[in-house]
């Protein structure tokens, strides 16, 4: 059954999955970043499909918009440069990718064969609009909200001692080693 | 309407290129961003089955796993760029002695 | 509202609302070019047209005639990809941004926005983040020790700024109770004691607005906080090695964001389109449409009014500031906030 949802996914799934295999495809590190962004932004519209507005736009400022400047950041500091085949890579391709391949035909042959076809209800989330203004979605900031800080208020509080973890380890690991000049490296492990 | 095996099977797909990727690559920095992939193929994972079933917890969920990979960035980056300081490569494969 | 209907003014809003953006573009370089002319006590562009009108249509020709060089050892496909990526960005948040309240035309309701969602305001947030990549990318691939610590300094401002500028907003979220912009102007409709407007820098968000304010300077990367393109500093920063037309979307791209963040400062301090309505109907659908141009013809006026003033902020200061001051009177505006509204 053909339905604008049907076809938005494909499109968002063609984009990630070309994202996905033109990382593996690169050489150049910067290359298989962008194509990185590419498959988080056609995630992000997966997750707008799937009723999950917070999630999608959380993915769009964090990962696309904060992590990923990070490994950008680091690419051109660094100066990574093209690739080089080594012996252990050759081997690597050699076995990696059919085993791979063959895992993961393995699990979707699994999947689509026990799975019947019923639709995720998603469906009736993405209803007609109505003077421009779009059904409330089941994934909106008001219903995510009260979750995060009553029955899921330990793990945020735990994650935010985690980032501050994060920001000071990475801080440390960053800083020159003899001076205390605060260089672009420093910027970097920001 | 979209059969529920059928974002399981993209999320798959996303795993298996990020677990290729973390197999194939010699890039420090390109094997990191295998990961990121990885994470986010099975993100997808969360957000399909809390559609399917109803549970917004599998948003929360995907929410601090995007926050523990947040974090999990910044910490390895700064590892790399303090590795490539001393050993001067991002090739893991020259990176094979426990002391310079 | 039938579905091909609603595609169909979608496609007429988004086409109006982004010839208007283009042309106001334009006319805020002219606007900006007269004013700070004016407080260097000279005349800026007087003889293109009455008034040197015609100087951004003279702009834009010659942008159109230059040569378009491209130097040879760059990186061209992020090369040519790094200012459409900035000028995609800077158009694509003026999608959630409501000018005035909705018109009837044939019974349908259309409202002066081109969508509401519900998250307008995150989007704006994920739109500003993306937009990092245009300067990042452009300073690397230009191949130019110049461009790139310019282009490096640049990203890194601006990524640092964004933290404040969201936490300045999250004040505005708690007195408003939604992501949606049509929802937090229509909070601030009324009056208090009668005459005072119920906008929400007069209703608490003073402090917030002078975040605001400051973090908008930066990200926008005007002065005080322009040192990654100052002609002094780096030769030009990130767009060092572009000409022509590659150069203007970078210079569209600029003004674009500063209109954005203008709209959005008046959309969630200075209360919209709210003002005295009055008239017969014609004048009552417009009126609003007009306050809002007025407050953010305020906002650009005092935007380019302290381009014209103030001396720029060195790297470190520059840095130092965001991370060591803006971020703590951000985070107390929100702690105050919070407990006044829990009271």
């Amino acid at each position: 059954m053909i339905s604008v949802h049907l076809i938005l996914f494909l499109v968002f799934g063609a984009v990630a999955v070309a994202g996905a295999v033109n990382l593996l495809a690169q050489r150049h590190p910067i290359n298989s970043a962008l194509s990185l962004i590419a498959v988080m932004a056609a995630l992000a519209g997966e997750y707008l499909l799937l009723g999950a507005e917070f999630v999608a736009a959380v993915q769009v400022i964090v990962y696309a918009g904060a992590v990923m400047v990070l490994f950008v950041f680091t690419i051109m500091l660094l100066n990574a440069g093209v690739e080089e085949h080594t012996k252990g890579s050759h081997v690597a391709s050699l076995f990696g990718i059919p085993g791979v391949l063959l895992g993961s035909i393995l699990i979707a042959w699994a999947v689509l064969r026990n799975s019947g076809t019923e639709a995720v209800a998603a469906g009736p989330w993405i209803n007609t609009v109505s003077n421009g203004r779009p059904q409330d979605l089941p994934g909106s900031p008001e219903t995510i909200g009260p979750l995060l800080f009553h029955e899921f208020l330990l793990p945020f509080e735990i994650t935010s001692v985690l980032i501050l973890i994060a920001i000071m380890g990475a801080v440390v690991l960053a800083s020159k080693p003899p001076s205390t000049s605060s260089g672009p490296a420093k910027e970097a492990g920001n | 309407m979209v059969p529920l095996s059928y974002y399981l099977v993209l999320s798959g797909i996303l795993f298996a290129c990020g677990v290729t990727g973390f197999l194939i690559k010699r890039n420090i920095i390109s094997i990191f961003m295998s990961i990121e992939l990885m994470l986010n193929g099975v993100n997808l994972s969360f957000v399909a089955f809390a559609a399917h079933w109803h549970a917004l917890a599998g948003q929360v969920f995907v929410f601090f796993v995007m926050v523990v990979a947040a974090a999990e960035a910044a910490v390895g980056l700064a590892i790399i760029i303090a590795v490539y300081r001393t050993r001067e490569t991002l090739n893991v494969d020259q990176v094979n002695l426990l002391k310079l | 509202m039938p579905i091909w209907l609603y595609i169909l003014v979608s496609i007429v809003k988004s086409a109006i609302v982004l010839l208007v953006l283009l042309t106001s573009v334009a006319y805020t370089v002219w606007l900006e070019r007269k004013v700070v002319g004016h407080m260097q006590n000279r005349w800026g562009p007087t003889r293109v047209g009455p008034f040197g009108l015609l100087q951004p249509a003279a702009d834009g020709i010659k942008f159109l005639f230059k040569e378009d060089l491209t130097p040879p050892h760059v990186y061209k496909p992020l090369y040519i990809a790094a200012p459409m990526i900035a000028v995609i960005f800077a158009l694509t948040s003026i999608a959630v941004i409501p000018f005035g309240n909705s018109i009837w035309i044939a019974g349908y309701e259309i409202p002066f926005q081109v969508t509401d969602v519900n998250i307008g305001l995150l989007l704006i947030l994920g739109v500003t983040s993306v937009g990092v990549y245009g300067v990042a990318l452009a300073g690397w691939s230009s191949n130019n020790k110049y461009s790139l610590l310019g282009g490096l300094r640049a990203s890194a401002q601006m990524v640092s700024y964004e933290i404040s500028l969201g936490l300045s907003l999250v004040g505005v979220l708690i007195m408003s109770g939604s992501f949606s912009l049509r929802t937090i102007v229509d909070a601030q409709g009324g009056h208090f004691w009668g005459f005072i407007p119920r906008w929400n820098i007069f209703h608490g968000q003073i402090i917030g607005f002078f975040v605001y304010l400051i973090a908008a300077y930066a990200e926008t990367n005007r002065i005080p906080f322009d040192l990654p393109e100052a002609e002094t500093e780096l030769v030009a920063g990130y767009h060092t090695e572009y000409s022509a037309m590659k150069f203007a979307m970078f210079f569209m791209a600029e003004y674009a964001n500063m209109i954005t963040v203008a709209c959005l400062a008046t959309l969630l301090f200075l209360g919209g389109w709210h003002g005295p309505i009055f008239g017969p109907w014609l004048l009552r659908a417009v009126l609003p449409v007009f306050w809002f141009v007025a407050k953010v013809f305020v906002f650009l006026f005092i935007y380019i009014w302290v381009r014209g003033t103030l001396p720029r902020f060195r790297y470190d200061q520059l840095m130092a500031f965001g991370w060591k001051f803006l971020l703590p009177v951000a985070l107390a505006n929100l702690i105050g906030t919070a407990i006044v509204a829990v009271w």
